[in-house]
């Protein structure tokens, strides 16, 4: 009972103890006790937390060397899969489901992603027909953790963001492992698994100086237009929710024994796109992420690999990976344009790494992949004619049993828009379809669920 | 003192395509003849005006701001969050522009940093207007005169009585505990720096005297308008005194402040700006090239590539008070010790510092085309491209929109392995074959090509793979032999005449220049081509204009010309 008053501190009572001057320090046993017997859940009998991330990466990939021919659970690991291998039984692999633009232009490297992310087709480019499925699954799931969502980049572009909540409001993304690593164990981190609590008084006065702004900012939106209305509205949710943020901070965070804080931020990425240099980038700021989700920083994110047209390059040839999908002629017998293909392999190696960071990050009786849902996904299929059937996407992480992995399950040319509705469903946000027009989702994908 | 002088005292005692898809060019086209058929002293045309904006601040203009009202020597890194580049100008982009929970973060925590550096001790002596009678209590007076002559200045008007008081309220509460007087003035400035009233320049509108029941923009948004355009940086005292004067609704009134602002050092800021938004300059974030293929385009040069192109701007626009369209075939420029290295010229300069610089005449550099900045940033990391750098031109200098490629674009004779293409030229003439492609890759490729004797880290070159590099060509129907050649026709070209002002303009009122402003930029123009197109010229031309204030149903004239349309 103590430590459940502790966690859970009055304004008024931390005011009393924050604001006449002296800093309250609580202390605590340590945290196993807050699991189960197993450790599956908390003792209270809350479930661990169901986390949700994307991770994209552009310009598709070969079908000839990557697409199974078998579906079901026995379907073979072809050569650019094969990275994938020792991460097989924790993930599902989705063809054959398909990008219909319904008469609209199909824009090279925009639209697929598009659709994938927000469930309708782009009528010109910049525009975002919608909110990306994670920022809607973050509302659903997101509050109780310090961050409502995490957004990175290891392409190091800071306009290299997949998640919006409309064009005007995509979330920036972090684009340095030392900058994420200052946002997530800096100053204002607290151990989940101190022995001792003190709040911050700096937090409370923080939390102070929002209230205090919303209190003045009372009808400001007075004479304003509607979009200019809805635009000071969102600026007054950003307030609330770093409001919140703040008094997530004043009181003991949960127990996280899984939660080891990083004692740096990793080998730090030059600039550029080089494949070698997104690769060190993408490899610490994916560690780095697996530590902020097991200390419960959030649950949910994104991590953008590289971008949809991607310019990603390799030391000493003049081409970048986009211009060789164009350039590059397509070898004959196998089907595939070589070195366009070796960018994909690079692609598909970095998931394989953070699908098994993911799956060797423990927590509770297993993992994090385990309590998680990953969404993974390209812009294109074969990027040399930007096909948009057949986009190949991925699935990672069972979410607490609820999902079959394993898997490689065919889409039968149904809109692809059904993996995104059925993520959806599966972290609880109640909508009975998902998209526009024909990508419109109406049913889970039955094979994927327990 | 005022807070300007007391900071300018402070720092003193411091010491420290396809013709049917050319749709912006024919837009351009039409301004282009409306201003041949507006003669001599001909009327402005009316406008309908549009609503008034709500713009997120930029950047740079909370950087200014925070420099100009502060201090430079307050300490401030702040990074925004990317805003979506609309109609060319992420200016415009920024009347659309939403506060993201992540972007508030960052926000939040450089309030935070700017306000413990205003109160530290270092600062607050002559930042703070009033001593506390005692430091380690609230002061509600000392703490009210420092937020109201601060508000004033961030909030681009002085704070209602209601805002005020709860401000000296957060400074009294935050003082307590042993935190003392200052460490509570902080949280209010705090406030002060995260509050919308400061973030978003919001217009607003009064009564209009002249005009029963009419509306105009109030003075505080007009200084406000006046200031980001010409400072990028909120109105200063004096601006904001001339606007609580209502000066700013006479024509002495705003000629006073506006020669006052144009012939101010801060107009350098102003004009910096401006062109790294039209020029697209924040590609320069990210911008790195192979360093197998490029070693010698190093971060260093990137980074200084564009403060060259910068500097040559201001120096030509707002030091030497020159035309624009010379920018295309000027010789002069200004060198860093890592620029001089590259472009390979004989000079030492002190590393760090900067020296103006002269092309000679037979050189093959001219115009800001053929510096670094251009060249690099539209090219591929290893290799350079015309199409890209057509196509930077006809959109980004002559505002003309150049179609997506289609996405069955066929490029099976160019990944021919048996063919020997030895140079760009060679490669693109046998892709545009296909009637497909050369639609559009006529409208930028002449263009790029004429810059191919620039690298893709716009290094000189005779020769391509030994061959040797054919910079001929035609813009538009003039024909140049080179680099040189290709700005001199740009100079002379109507639509980067008509795509300068008409972005200009859009980046003064913060919103994109509606179809029906065409007839004014047209007038803008004609009024330009006789006085040419100095920086000034161009600003005192939109500033002065009825049209630049104008709200939706504020301009009489539009309202009875609307009236009168069939």
């Amino acid at each position: 009972m103590l430590i459940r008053t502790t966690r859970n501190p009055t304004r008024r009572r931390l005011l009393k103890g924050l604001l006449r001057g002296g800093a309250v320090t609580v202390s605590l046993p340590f945290l196993d006790m807050f699991l189960n017997e197993n450790g599956s859940a908390l003792a209270a009998g809350q479930p661990l937390p169901a986390r949700f991330g994307t991770w994209f990466w552009g310009l598709g990939v070969d079908k000839e060397i990557f697409l199974p021919t078998k579906y079901g659970a026995d379907y073979e690991m072809r050569a650019q899969m094969k990275p994938l291998e020792k991460v097989r039984k924790h993930i599902n692999l989705f063809s054959n489901y398909n990008v219909f633009t319904d008469g609209k232009s199909n824009l090279c490297h925009y639209t697929g992603w598009v659709a994938l992310r927000c469930g309708s087709v782009p009528a010109s480019r910049g525009g975002l027909p919608g909110e990306s499925l994670d920022v809607t699954i973050s509302d659903a799931v997101g509050a109780g953790s310090r961050f409502r969502s995490l957004t990175l980049a290891g392409t190091g572009v800071a306009r290299d963001s997949y998640s919006f909540r409309s064009a005007d409001a995509v979330n920036p993304p972090e684009t340095s492992a030392v900058e994420f690593y200052q946002k997530m164990f800096g100053p204002e981190f607290q151990d989940p698994n101190s022995p001792t609590f003190t709040p911050d008084e700096t937090t409370m006065l923080r939390k102070s100086v929002l209230s205090g702004v919303l209190e003045e900012t009372k009808g400001l939106e007075r004479d304003l237009g509607a979009s200019d209305r809805q635009r000071l509205d969102q600026y007054f949710t950003s307030i609330r929710e770093l409001e919140g943020r703040l008094e997530l901070q004043l009181q003991k965070p949960p127990p996280a024994p899984n939660c080891v804080i990083p004692k740096t931020h990793g080998k730090e990425a030059g600039i550029g796109v080089d494949v070698e240099v997104v690769d060190v980038r993408h490899k610490a700021m994916t560690d780095l992420l697996m530590m902020a989700l097991a200390c419960n920083q959030t649950k949910v994110f994104n991590m953008v690999y590289s971008d949809s047209a991607a310019s990603l390059v390799r030391q000493g040839s003049e081409r970048t990976h986009h211009i060789l999908t164009h350039e590059e002629p397509v070898d004959p017998d196998k089907g595939i344009q070589p070195n366009a293909s070796w960018f994909v392999d690079r692609a598909i190696e970095n998931w394989a790494y953070f699908v098994e960071a993911m799956a060797n990050t423990r927590e509770g009786d297993g993992s994090l992949l385990d309590h998680s849902l990953v969404y993974a996904h390209t812009d294109c299929q074969f990027a040399k004619v930007h096909s948009l059937e057949s986009i190949p996407m991925f699935t990672a992480g069972s979410l607490n049993g609820r999902v079959r992995t394993g898997l490689h399950i065919d889409g039968k040319e149904q809109a692809a828009t059904a993996l995104g509705y059925t993520c959806q469903r599966l972290m609880g946000v109640p909508t009975s379809s998902w998209g526009t027009q024909s990508m419109q989702a109406t049913r889970e994908i039955s094979e994927m669920l327990v | 003192m005022s807070l300007r002088f007391r900071v300018a005292f402070a720092a003193a005692t411091i010491g420290a395509i396809c013709a049917s898809a050319m749709v912006a060019g024919g837009a351009l086209a039409t301004q282009a003849q409306a201003a041949q058929k507006t003669g001599d002293g001909a009327a402005e045309p009316a406008t309908p005006g549009a609503a008034p904006t709500l713009r997120l601040m930029s950047q740079s203009q909370y950087i200014h701001t925070i420099a100009n009202v502060f201090g430079p020597d307050i300490a401030n890194n702040i990074r925004f969050a990317p805003v979506k580049r609309t109609d060319g100008l992420l200016a415009v982009g920024a009347s659309a522009a939403v506060v993201t929970p992540g972007a508030l973060d960052r926000l939040e925590s450089a309030a935070r940093s700017v306000a413990a550096q205003v109160v530290d001790v270092r600062h607050q002596g002559y930042l703070v207007p009033c001593k506390p009678a005692d430091e380690k209590a609230r002061d509600d007076a000392c703490a009210r005169q420092f937020l109201s002559e601060v508000g004033l200045l961030l909030y681009r008007r002085p704070l209602t009585e209601r805002e005020l008081a709860l401000k000296v309220d957060l400074a009294g509460a935050s003082a307590g505990g042993g935190r003392g007087f200052y460490r509570g003035l902080s949280f209010a400035l705090t406030s002060v720096l995260v509050a919308p009233q400061f973030l978003l320049i919001r217009e607003s509108l009064e009564a209009d005297p002249n005009r029963v029941g009419g509306r105009r923009l109030d003075g505080y948004s007009k200084a406000a308008r006046l200031s980001f355009l010409l400072w990028d940086s909120a109105p200063d005292e004096e601006l904001l005194a001339a606007a609580a004067r209502g000066e700013l609704h006479n024509e002495v009134g705003l000629r006073r402040q506006v020669e006052r602002m144009l012939s101010a050092p801060q107009m350098e800021q102003g004009a910096r700006a401006f062109f790294e938004d039209f020029l697209v300059l924040e590609a320069f974030d990210n911008l790195a090239k192979d360093p197998v293929i490029y070693p010698a385009f190093t971060a260093t040069v990137a980074k200084e590539s564009r403060e060259q192109v910068l500097r040559t701007v201001t120096d030509h626009l707002v030091a030497r008070r020159e035309d624009y369209r010379d920018l295309f075939t000027t010789r002069r420029t200004i060198m860093s010790a890592g620029l001089a290295s590259l472009y390979r010229v004989p000079m030492l300069i002190k590393p760090k510092s900067w020296a103006a610089y002269e092309f000679a005449a037979e050189d093959p550099r001219a115009g800001i085309l053929t510096q670094v900045a251009f060249l690099s940033q539209y090219a591929h990391p290893g290799r350079s491209s015309p199409t890209r750098r057509g196509r930077g031109i006809r959109e980004v200098l002559m505002c003309q929109h150049v179609p997506d490629p289609p996405p069955n674009v066929d490029f099976s004779i160019v990944e021919d392995p048996n063919a020997k293409f030895s140079t760009a030229k060679e490669r693109l003439t046998a892709h545009n074959t296909d009637p497909t492609c050369a639609g559009c890759h006529k409208i930028t490729d002449p263009i790029g090509l004429a810059l191919e004797k620039f690298d893709g880290a716009g290094q000189f070159r005779e020769t391509e793979h030994g061959a040797a590099i054919d910079a001929s060509g035609a813009l538009d129907g003039v024909r140049y032999a080179d680099a040189a050649g290709l700005g001199r026709a740009m100079h002379d070209s109507p639509a980067v005449r008509a795509c300068i002002v008409s972005r200009l303009y859009a980046y003064g009122v913060g919103r994109p220049v509606a179809k029906e402003e065409d007839a004014l930029l047209g007038y803008f123009q004609a009024q330009l081509d006789r006085t040419g197109y100095r920086l000034n010229d161009m600003l005192r031309t939109i500033v002065y204009s009825r049209a630049f204030f104008t709200i939706q149903g504020s301009d009489p004239q539009a309202t009875r010309t609307a009236a009168l349309a069939p």
